[in-house]
């Protein structure tokens, strides 16, 4: 097992709904990083989850941007510590709606312009700060505040985008396996350029299951296999082995959804749709690892 | 050195000798040659920078923000239609209280596709905080640009500053330039509140009313105090580099009857009317406005008062007529020229001042 | 003041001809602007700028409307374009041309730039360079000096062909 440090970034005043998956996943990203880190927040939970001015929780400077300049931001601050000859890490820590949604276009040309930084977002699949609304990232057949009948399109598919850029380092993590977390976040800092991490962060409030629920959902999300744990260098991926288990030996995707409010009523097309799209998902990655026959 | 260039090509000039560590930027016409440069100097190593070639004007502006809350110089350019795209982080920068220095070539805004002269652009962005100055010769296109650094790094204002040019009739147009360096004119920027990993602190978190309130007044307040260091900053400008240069260009001010005011080179042909004007017998002057924000005191009392505006706000009036009207409660002759880059010479000018009526508003070249 | 509107096609150098001559009358110890009238034209398409030198500061930014010279360095735009339009009745003419006539009742000079320009291999992307020669025909025609002209032209071309065209285009040019 990997030794993870016992301090600690994230003071116990943060004002996270509880069992929030997201700042589970930074607590871990923080103790990764350590001390010499920048954060860069565009709005998303984590605006709010800081406590309010005078006051933060956070043990390591935050910035504060609009929505969709967070990849922006982080390329400035990059290159303006790396003109002081200052290794700094910049990790910009955004939700699904300012990443896969508003925060696209600035993540794509940071990307391509080979900034030094960390990206991470952190995905409850939907725009949580503003109360689940459906965002590109919100399954198929979710229930949300904008989507009453549940939502009627796929889930934007973030990691192939990110993937085209051909980023020396990115992967997906869980929230619900902090050790895996911390040693991706370890890697992604220790290589200079581009680097990605999508989180999966489950969220009992948009996803509607009980608070105490949020590393068994994670767990689920994994063993089911609609949620695969992998890493891409450049172009070289691999399956890492926790999800090449789920792949031999999943858990049925009900298991994973039932426990759900969102889900509730899913109909049979919708649960089809759903399994199609981690049957593709999945074919998709086994090709890449493959590679061309 | 004296050689001759064009106002995009004077305000790069001036960006290399401040140099900033950071340059973000984004193409758009009638800019393009300020960033084309600057991306020279940088390739060329004369200028020592990161330029990052950002995708976007909105990103542009949030580089420069995430660069200078390091605590470095940082500057950008745009006009137009970029200008409104970075609306949000224009706002964003003067509320984080970010000395970043932009340059607005002044343009049009769509529909139809326009590229030519016009300050609608930039008096949209009136209300964000930044201070905002127009200048109207390569000359002053250097100097302010210079000068904009000091007043924006000052430690009573640390508000970003936007130096305006009229798009092509200043940004493309060749005058004699001397540049010079400026040495201890500027010294290094120090940002009380640059970011520092020892001691952390969160920039721009949720704020409730109270303090949201006093941080504004914050603003007001430096935005206030602003006048007294572009004052400072102008004089030891002129003593050091024999240019002197105003919160507004005074010309055969002294016994004037009537005034034209206008911005940018409208302002400067006006000078040229006023002397058609003088020859006439009519006791005209011409009061340039150079800084916008922070507005300036003008000493119109018992003069007629002619007000150019290539803006304007529809339903309401010129933008330069209505800060006069509201500030000083007098009543003046409103004239609406130059919207799209609709040619205005110095006789247009001179028949303004004849033709004025106190208290209407004339489009110039509309038939009522 | 002296004001000089110049004719050409996008692409042509008629913008950096304008320059070149408004640096060559600041070495003069002049002031000067030189500005292009831009539309949303392309290459090939009949453009126009300008320059003003005088011996005082020059304020005027709008178009100059009843120039004291005319530089035609294509002289197909006439098919179009009224080059004439406001030329002071005192005024005079240039034209890119081997042969010309006079044209109206205006002094009208000619050298063959296109020439000088293919004989010194001046050709930048297919298109003979007209904007450093033209200099010669205006520093023999009396409106900025030759060393002046000289110093523009290197100042912004160091190729010595450049000078050499505009050496060229001096001797050739008839008073």
């Amino acid at each position: 097992m990997t030794e993870i440090p016992t301090q600690e970034f994230l003071r116990k005043c943060s004002t996270a709904c509880a069992g929030c998956g997201a700042v589970l996943g930074l607590r871990y990203v923080l103790k990764a990083a350590g001390p010499d880190t920048v954060l860069v927040v565009p709005a998303c939970c984590t605006s709010v989850m800081q406590g309010i001015y005078p006051n933060t929780a956070f043990g390591v400077p935050v910035f504060n941007v609009a929505f969709a300049s967070a990849a922006a931001t982080a390329s400035g601050m990059s290159a303006a510590f790396r003109s002081m000859g200052r290794q700094t890490n910049v990790i910009a820590y955004g939700g699904d709606g300012g990443t896969v949604d508003i925060g696209i276009q600035a993540l794509s040309g940071a990307l391509e312009r080979e900034t030094d930084f960390l990206y991470i977002c952190y995905d409850n699949e939907a725009y949580g700060n503003t109360g689940m609304q459906r965002s590109g990232s919100t399954p198929r057949g979710a229930r949300t505040t904008t989507t009453p009948g549940g939502k009627t399109h796929s889930k934007k598919d973030l990691d192939r985008i990110v993937a085209a850029h051909n980023i020396p380092y990115m992967a997906t993590a869980c929230s619900a396996y902090p050790q895996d977390l911390f040693k991706k976040v370890r890697k992604a800092l220790s290589i200079r350029g581009p680097t990605f991490i999508h989180i999966l962060a489950p969220c009992p409030p948009g996803w509607r299951y009980s608070s105490e629920k949020t590393v068994e959902m994670g767990k689920l999300a994994v063993k089911t296999g609609i949620w695969v744990l992998y890493e891409r260098e450049y172009d070289t991926l691999s399956i890492n082995a926790a999800s090449k288990a789920a792949r031999k030996k999943p858990l049925a995707l009900e298991e994973y959804l039932k426990p759900q409010g969102r889900f509730k009523g899913l109909d049979e097309k919708a649960l089809t749709d759903l399994r199609q799209s981690m049957e593709r998902n999945w074919r998709n990655l086994e090709q890449e690892v493959a590679g061309p026959c | 050195m004296l050689t001759i260039a064009t106002g995009n090509k004077a305000v790069a000039a001036a960006v290399k000798e401040v140099k900033p560590s950071v340059v973000a930027a984004y193409p758009i016409t009638p800019q393009t040659e300020i960033v084309e440069t600057i991306a020279d100097y940088v390739d060329a190593g004369t200028l020592s920078a990161a330029y990052i070639p950002v995708e976007s004007e909105h990103s542009a502006m949030a580089a420069c923000i995430g660069a200078s809350i390091t605590g470095v110089r940082t500057f950008t350019a745009t006009s137009s239609h970029g200008l409104l795209y970075m609306h949000e982080m224009v706002n964003w920068a003067a509320a984080a209280r970010l000395p970043i220095v932009m340059a607005n070539v002044n343009r049009a805004l769509g529909p139809g596709w326009n590229i030519w002269a016009e300050h609608t652009d930039s008096l949209q962005e009136r209300d964000t905080g930044w201070l905002q100055v127009y200048v109207s010769t390569v000359q002053e296109a250097f100097d302010t640009t210079m000068m904009a650094f000091r007043i924006a790094e000052d430690e009573r204002v640390l508000l970003p500053v936007m130096v305006n040019l009229d798009g092509f009739t200043l940004s493309h147009t060749f005058q004699s330039l001397e540049t010079v360096i400026p040495g201890d004119y500027l010294p290094p920027i120090s940002l009380p509140h640059a970011i520092d990993v020892e001691k952390p602190c969160g920039y721009g978190p949720m704020t409730g009313p109270d303090d949201y309130f006093r941080f504004r007044w914050d603003i007001e307040r430096s935005m206030r105090d602003s006048g007294a260091v572009i004052n400072e900053a102008q004089r030891i400008f002129a003593e050091k580099f024999k240019r002197s240069y105003g919160m507004t260009e005074e010309y055969r001010c002294e016994d004037a009857e009537v005034l034209v005011i206008a911005m940018g080179t409208l302002g400067k042909e006006a000078e040229v009317a006023v002397d058609v004007l003088r020859n006439e017998g009519i006791k005209a002057g011409s009061l340039r406005i150079r800084w916008f924000r922070p507005f300036p005191d003008l000493d119109i009392r018992g003069r007629d008062v002619v007000v150019i505006d290539r803006d304007y706000s529809f339903g309401f009036g010129g933008i330069l007529a209505d800060s006069i009207r509201a500030r000083y409660s007098c009543s003046v002759s409103s004239v609406i020229a130059g919207l799209g880059g609709q040619e205005v010479t110095y006789n247009d000018i001179a028949a303004f001042v004849r033709d004025r009526k106190p208290g209407t508003e004339h489009w110039f070249g509309v038939k009522a | 003041m002296y004001e000089i509107r110049i004719h050409s096609r996008g692409g042509q150098g008629g913008v950096t001809a304008a320059r070149l001559i408004a640096l060559a009358a600041f070495r003069d110890g002049k002031y000067a602007t030189a500005f292009p009238f831009y539309g949303a034209e392309r290459r090939g398409a009949p453009v126009v700028s300008f320059v003003r030198i005088d011996d005082l500061p020059i304020k005027i930014y709008s178009q100059i409307a009843s120039p004291d010279l005319v530089v035609v360095l294509d002289s197909s735009v006439m098919d179009s374009v009224d080059v004439l339009h406001g030329l002071k009745a005192e005024g005079s003419v240039f034209l890119n041309a081997a042969h010309s006539e006079s044209i109206g009742d205006h002094r009208t000079y000619h050298v063959d730039l296109t020439g000088i320009a293919l004989r010194n291999s001046l050709v930048v992307a297919g298109s003979p360079i007209l904007n450093t020669p033209v200099l010669g025909a205006l520093a023999k025609m009396g409106v900025i000096t030759v060393e002046s002209a000289k110093k523009a032209i290197s100042e912004m071309f160091p190729d010595e062909r450049n000078t050499r065209a505009a050496e060229e285009a001096f001797q050739e040019l008839a008073l």
